[in-house]
């Protein structure tokens, strides 16, 4: 009964709420519920905060990749090219570093050199010339990816004193360290990354929110056709997507080059499928016009907490961390559909019972008459 | 609508031909043709050598690219339909494949990885995986049909769990298949000097003409994919539809599944198909059909996926790493998107007329 009475409360407030805010708090409860778990039933690790951070600390890239990849699937596009161009960034930054004696400043300006122009590039083919962006973006990755090995076609781990400098750069967070087992006191800590990545998510959802350019991107993706009569320039807007796209691809690759600290064709592989699941365990759909930034953090986060209970669980076999990420990206995506639908379904209903009731006034204004 | 698309005009046998949508694989496969008569005319030298089992087969860059373009052929016949029906491609051909291939050694094998003799015969193989191809086919299927999920990433589940579960299939151990006659699928049959990959895709051909020729899944998944809400006011149930394409798509994944394990007798989890959904989803864009679903042509897909197999082994000739062939791929496929774009089609019509409308004058004036 009691059950029955809290679910038509929820049903309530859940009306009330837009898709992109309803499919976020999804993902974020799901997260904390998750955390919470596996806090109850594997304590030792997931009671120190350190392990929140070493997650962060791992997934920093990714997280800026779903970022831009978000920010592309809002005004219903793909690109899919993210993951190879963060194979490029690593293996051309570790060549400049290594072997042509370049700097660290350098080696940022030609990370984001080249994340920029493949968002050019790509952006100009999809929004100017009208190409399909799945196949642009295709195309992008299998450049990226043989442009890797022509550059270099070996792994190698990079030396260079201010670059491993950098790396080892931990940024300590005061009160909540932890006693380890020799009874000495260590600091939680986080890499740089993690601040890029934090920062860069805070800026988005700061233009995803707040600013015109943001509101636009939602307005070309839920349809172009009322956009363009709304007066938003619908080319510039998705061209502009693309860009963001790749200058963040770029940053995220110079963020996972100083993670690794090595170049190698087969860093970040899959990481775009990676980035597009963060995206839509986020909340954000393929369609357009439906996502959140702070639901992709969720999404992503969710994505490597699910990895860490699995090999905790001690299910360590490689093919079962595949299976479970598929298998919640199926969970989340048919719950998403089946919300999504209902509410479709609703809102039809409701707006054919205005439609019908206004119908019946006016016949009977016109009988009046 | 084509006729609007049309840069040229006029309705003259030459114009029939640029607007034929099988144009554009052939004037791709026409220019990388002359591009190796040029540099190498010996690419195009078929000959008759013994094989390593001492039979006489023909060899030659030819035959290497109507024997491993077969594979993406085959898939591309399903893709074609799954992306005319549904709006959208399957990206999880290639783990497919390791999974089909994975049940198809599991039965095979046995339990034991090293069998002296095959444990079940080769067509009760190929019907049990065929049988789990199209189950997963129908699962992405009923998550696309009935669930409404965008088909990439509907089958994004499938692409990342795939591996993993063909890798579970087998227990992660590599059985390999003893005996000869299965490694006929991917290499020659004894006295029959065509690659049998090529063979088992002309019977693919022609199953799919047949199909298309005498049921309507042709006519209503372009039908669906053109306008759904339409299609179910003629009576036509495109959940239904829609299902059948990947279910067919499964069966082909099959197929390849076999030609592929059937060339190393073994499987490698991570590697096998890598990468072949990308080049399958590219045959049918090559054959110029729309990746937004609609309308179809069946032939300009084959075509495509040889075309791609043309220029792999046209790079693979002039040394080129395989590593390193994305770029090149890319840069081609760039070239191509670009030229067939409609914008760009309308843009470099509107410059011809332009030209010739100025051209005029001037020599007037001359």
């Amino acid at each position: 009964m009691s059950t029955k009475a809290i679910s038509g409360r929820r049903g309530g407030l859940l009306k009330n709420m837009t898709d992109t805010n309803l499919l976020t708090s999804i993902t974020v409860a799901v997260f904390v519920v998750m955390y919470v778990c596996a806090v109850a039933f594997l304590q030792e690790g997931f009671l120190k905060p350190q392990t929140l951070f070493n997650l962060l600390n791992a997934n920093a890239a990714l997280i800026i990749l779903a970022c831009g990849m978000t920010l592309v699937m809002i005004t219903g596009g793909i690109d899919i090219s993210v993951g190879g161009v963060t194979a490029l960034v690593s293996m051309s930054c570790a060549v400049l570093l290594d072997k042509q004696g370049g700097d660290v400043v350098g080696a940022i300006f030609l990370a984001v050199g080249i994340g920029l122009a493949f968002g050019l590039v790509q952006g100009f083919l999809v929004a100017y010339l009208e190409i399909q962006p799945f196949i642009v973006t295709l195309a992008g990755m299998f450049f990226a990816r043989g442009m890797t090995t022509i550059v270099n076609k070996d792994p190698f781990n990079v030396a260079n004193e201010g670059f491993v400098a950098l790396k080892e750069t931990r940024l300590i967070i005061p009160l909540l360290g932890s006693v380890n087992k020799k009874g000495i006191y260590v600091d939680a800590y986080i890499e740089i990354g993690v601040v890029v990545a934090l920062l860069i998510v805070a800026l988005l959802f700061i233009m995803l929110k707040w600013t015109k350019t943001g509101r636009n991107f939602y307005a070309v993706g839920g349809n172009r056709q009322s956009a363009l009569m709304l007066g938003i320039n619908v080319k510039r807007t998705t061209f502009f997507s693309y860009v963001i796209c790749g200058l963040l691809a770029g940053i995220g690759g110079f963020v996972y080059f100083m993670h690794v600290g090595s170049g190698s064709p087969s860093h970040a592989t899959g990481a775009e499928m990676n980035a597009i699941a963060s995206s839509i365990i986020g909340g954000t759909m393929l369609t357009g016009g439906v996502g959140n930034i702070i639901g992709t953090l969720f999404g992503t986060m969710s994505l490597a907490l699910i990895q860490t209970i699995v090999s905790s669980v001690g299910l360590d076999q490689a093919w079962w961390t595949g299976i479970t990420i598929a298998a919640m990206l199926c969970i989340f995506l048919v719950v998403q559909s089946v919300i999504i639908s209902r509410r479709k379904k609703r809102n039809n209903s409701s707006q054919e019972a205005e439609a019908t009731e206004g119908e019946n006034k006016n016949a009977a204004d016109r009988k009046k008459e | 609508m084509t006729k609007k698309l049309d840069p040229h005009g006029g309705g003259s046998a030459i114009t029939g031909i640029f607007r034929n949508q099988i144009f554009i694989p052939f004037a791709a496969l026409m220019l990388l043709a002359i591009f190796n008569l040029i540099a190498d005319p010996s690419f195009f030298a078929i000959t008759m050598n013994n094989n390593s089992a001492g039979y006489p087969v023909l060899s030659g860059q030819l035959i290497t690219i109507i024997d491993n373009g077969s594979e993406l052929a085959i898939l591309a016949i399903g893709m074609t339909l799954v992306t005319a029906s549904s709006r959208g491609q399957d990206i999880s051909v290639g783990a497919a494949i390791a999974i089909s291939g994975s049940v198809l050694l599991r039965v095979l094998c046995g339990t034991d990885t090293r069998p002296e003799t095959m444990q079940a015969p080769i067509i009760v193989g190929f019907i049990v995986a065929a049988i789990a191809a199209m189950a997963f086919g129908a699962f992405n299927g009923v998550l696309v049909a009935y669930f409404r999920i965008q088909p990439m990433v509907a089958t994004l589940i499938l692409f990342t769990a795939g591996r993993s579960i063909a890798a579970w299939i087998n227990n992660n151990e590599l059985p390999i298949v003893p005996g000869e006659e299965f490694k006929y699928f991917g290499g020659y049959i004894p006295g029959i000097p065509v690659p049998t990959p090529f063979l088992i895709a002309i019977l693919c051909f022609i199953l799919t003409w047949l199909m298309l020729k005498f049921t309507n899944i042709g006519l209503y998944s372009q039908s669906v994919g053109i306008n759904e809400k339409t299609s179910r006011l003629n009576g036509l149930n495109p959940e239904l539809i829609k299902l059948t394409t990947y279910v067919i798509l499964g069966l082909c994944v099959a197929v390849t599944g076999l030609i592929k394990v059937s060339r190393l007798s073994t499987i490698n989890y991570s590697v096998i198909a890598k990468d072949i959904e990308m080049d399958a989803i590219l045959a049918v864009a090559l054959g110029g059909n729309s990746l937004s679903g609609g309308k179809f042509n069946m032939a300009a897909s084959i075509l495509g996926a040889y075309v791609i197999q043309f220029l792999t082994t046209t790079l693979y000739k002039f040394d080129v790493q395989a590593t390193a062939l994305p770029a090149y791929k890319a840069v081609v496929v760039i070239v191509l998107v670009v030229l067939s774009a409609p914008v760009v089609r309308e843009k470099t019509a509107r410059l011809a007329k332009k030209l010739r409308s100025s051209k005029t004058p001037a020599e007037n004036h001359a």
